[in-house]
């Protein structure tokens, strides 16, 4: 009778199991909301979209927006580095993309991008005319020296991607709806 | 852990209060009789340093807190009114600021006397990786305070650090966005830095009385390495370590006064004198020169290594730097724990510490040319220590004769001193023979 009760579990050990097993999922359950308030809130997300009007950007320009508190690199581009975008061999990339993956057909003057380093986050210089373009003409991040080109992909340094291109779809020949 | 205390209490309060709870009576057995090796030097002060250090940081952050402003409008221009118009705010905030580096500097030197004297050894590898955990903790906590002033240099630093994370397979840019509480280092990422940042010390404190229980356990180690093996080995802490403990402390003060009331700015950046811009990134961003070796490993890994990118690997680095301390205790097999008795590791351990003030150096340096080779070969030493010299050098090394005792090599290093001067003044051996003795 002793090794029976031993051996085989009864109510009793299904008790104890269920009543562990509940209890860690209440646990579970009370902790989360706790967890979860780290991540971006309400008001954080509520700023996921903005209208960009492009249309006082000169052919050569940049210019900054804001968008989610990220800076977003918009630059009007000239034939000539549209040229040069177009004429790099996809072998002497690091994170290989054509340049017609980079912007909207039919808009190909317009490049918009995440302007924040795939590295470690910095803010690329190139945006104004006194600020270094890198060795590709196009962006260079100062912090751990990565090089971006006229299609803001990277070719030297140690960022391992290209720079991030944001949701966006044009409205109009000059407003952009970012996000 | 009880039978080296003489408290016997005759006053029947004491009496009472001692049978219901011991409070008293643990205190005299752990803070006053504690018997202590009676030959531990200068290097072992510096335990009692970072408890002084713990104390002074939480009561200066505690007061700085009533004064600052967590929020992005409002913290850069809290901390300058604290420092312009608070009551004595210029020398509580240069206290606690200036007092993270020295924090830092003490903890150096108590790491490295454990590394040397082989402390982290049998039985006392849990009170190695407490000490270990602390050290995180302690980045932990300095880095997040540094960004409470919300400067450039602050910002730029909480967007590179946490960007570390990013580096992490799948889940990256969840768990980015999870520690910042945004797309970007925002309002969010201050407010629960500022929480945390209040929080931490009370746990390095919590670990620390961890640390002193594992330390009471087996008892103080010492310069031969030998265990205690009688009562003639040791002294009671108190007076014998409180006073030499104070002493130190003392001394310690001195420069730490001189950068607080002389030159409280020296040891910061002048870029965080300029408000957070989310904008522009500094020309060049630097850590706390506390940090330094560890962000030159981060950076010396601008290479892909089979699946890891260079990203990925420099953060696998940067954390192996530290986590590696907690199995120094089984990569380190030599019977022998003090460096003074192991005659090849002497010379490798010096080449690691010069090894760990070059990064340092080169973590201030720009990425590029001859610093980033050097900083490759200060990495692969660093690891190189660790992983294959000290593994080695047990098998082979030959160590020097030990001491029978603790009391034994003192009076050894006594008779070789006598020995040496009878030799000089060309007296015989007789008198001296019955000093030694003694």
């Amino acid at each position: 009778m002793a090794t029976n009760v031993k051996n085989d579990p009864n109510r009793r050990d299904f008790l104890y199991v269920t009543t562990a097993a509940v209890g860690a999922v209440g646990a579970a359950a009370a902790v989360w909301p706790l967890i979860d308030q780290m991540n971006p809130d309400a008001t954080v997300k509520a700023l996921a979209s903005i209208e960009a009007d492009i249309s006082s950007i000169e052919l050569g320009q940049s210019v900054t927006f804001k968008w989610r508190g990220q800076p977003i690199f918009v630059r009007h581009r000239t034939p000539k580095e549209i040229a040069d975008a177009k004429a790099v061999p996809l072998e002497d990339m690091i994170d290989p993309a054509t340049d017609a993956e980079r912007v909207t057909a039919g808009y190909e003057q317009w490049l918009i991008q995440i302007g924040i380093c795939t590295h470690l986050g910095c803010v690329p210089q190139g945006q104004k005319p006194s600020e270094p373009k890198g060795e590709f003409n196009g962006w260079f991040c100062p912090c751990h020296g990565s090089h971006y080109d006229s299609a803001g992909r990277i070719r030297k340094g140690p960022a391992p991607k290209n720079l991030v291109l944001p949701p966006y779809e044009f409205m109009s020949d000059t407003l952009v709806k970012i996000g | 852990m009880s039978s080296h205390s003489n408290y016997n209490p005759t006053n029947p309060v004491e009496k009472w209060f001692d049978e219901r709870l011991p409070l008293i009576r643990f205190s005299k057995e752990h803070l006053m009789d504690f018997p202590t090796p009676k030959n531990i030097n200068y290097w072992w002060t510096f335990g009692a340093v970072l408890a002084i250090m713990l104390v002074m940081q939480i009561i200066t952050g505690i007061v700085l807190a009533m004064n600052y402003v967590p929020n992005i409008e409002m913290a850069f221009d809290s901390v300058e009114h604290i420092r312009r118009n608070v009551n004595y705010g210029r020398i509580i905030q240069a206290t606690h600021a200036v007092g993270a580096s020295m924090f830092f500097f003490a903890v150096y030197i108590h790491m490295f006397r454990g590394l040397y004297y082989g402390s982290y050894k049998a039985p006392r590898e849990i009170l190695w990786i407490l000490g270990v955990i602390i050290f995180l903790l302690m980045m932990a906590t300095s880095f997040m305070g540094y960004v409470l002033p919300w400067g450039q240099m602050s910002y730029w630093g909480a967007t590179v650090i946490t960007n570390v994370f990013s580096a992490i397979p799948l889940v990256g840019t969840p768990i980015l966005e999870f520690l910042r509480g945004g797309f970007v280092v925002d309002n969010p990422t201050l407010n629960r830095f500022f929480s945390l940042h209040y929080l931490l010390p009370f746990i390095i404190a919590a670990v620390v009385a961890l640390h002193i229980w594992a330390l009471h356990v087996p008892g103080n180690g010492n310069p031969t390495g030998v265990e205690v093996k009688s009562k003639a080995d040791t002294v009671p802490f108190h007076p014998y370590y409180t006073m030499k403990d104070l002493f130190v402390i003392v001394v310690f003060f001195i420069p730490f006064a001189w950068f607080v009331f002389f030159a409280p700015d020296i040891l910061g950046h002048a870029d965080n004198y300029i408000r957070a811009n989310p904008f522009i990134t500094p020309a060049k961003i630097v850590p706390e020169w506390y940090l330094l070796p560890f962000y030159a490993m981060l950076r010396a890994v601008d290479f892909d290594l089979f699946f890891i990118n260079a990203k990925l690997g420099g953060v696998i680095v940067m954390f192996g730097s530290i986590l590696i301390l907690m199995v120094l205790p089984w990569l380190d097999k030599s019977k022998t724990r003090s460096g003074n008795f192991r005659p090849m590791f002497k010379p490798f351990f010096w080449l690691f510490v010069l090894n760990f003030m070059m990064l340092m150096y080169l973590g201030a340096q720009a990425a590029e040319g001859i610093y980033v080779i050097l900083s490759k070969v200060g990495t692969a030493y660093y690891f190189g220590y660790f992983l294959i010299i000290l593994p080695i050098l047990a098998r082979i090394e030959t160590p020097k004769p030990l001491p029978n005792s603790i009391s034994q090599s003192i009076l050894d290093k006594y008779e070789a001193k006598a020995l040496k001067q009878a030799k000089i003044q060309g007296n015989g051996n007789s008198e001296i023979q019955g000093k030694g003795g003694k």
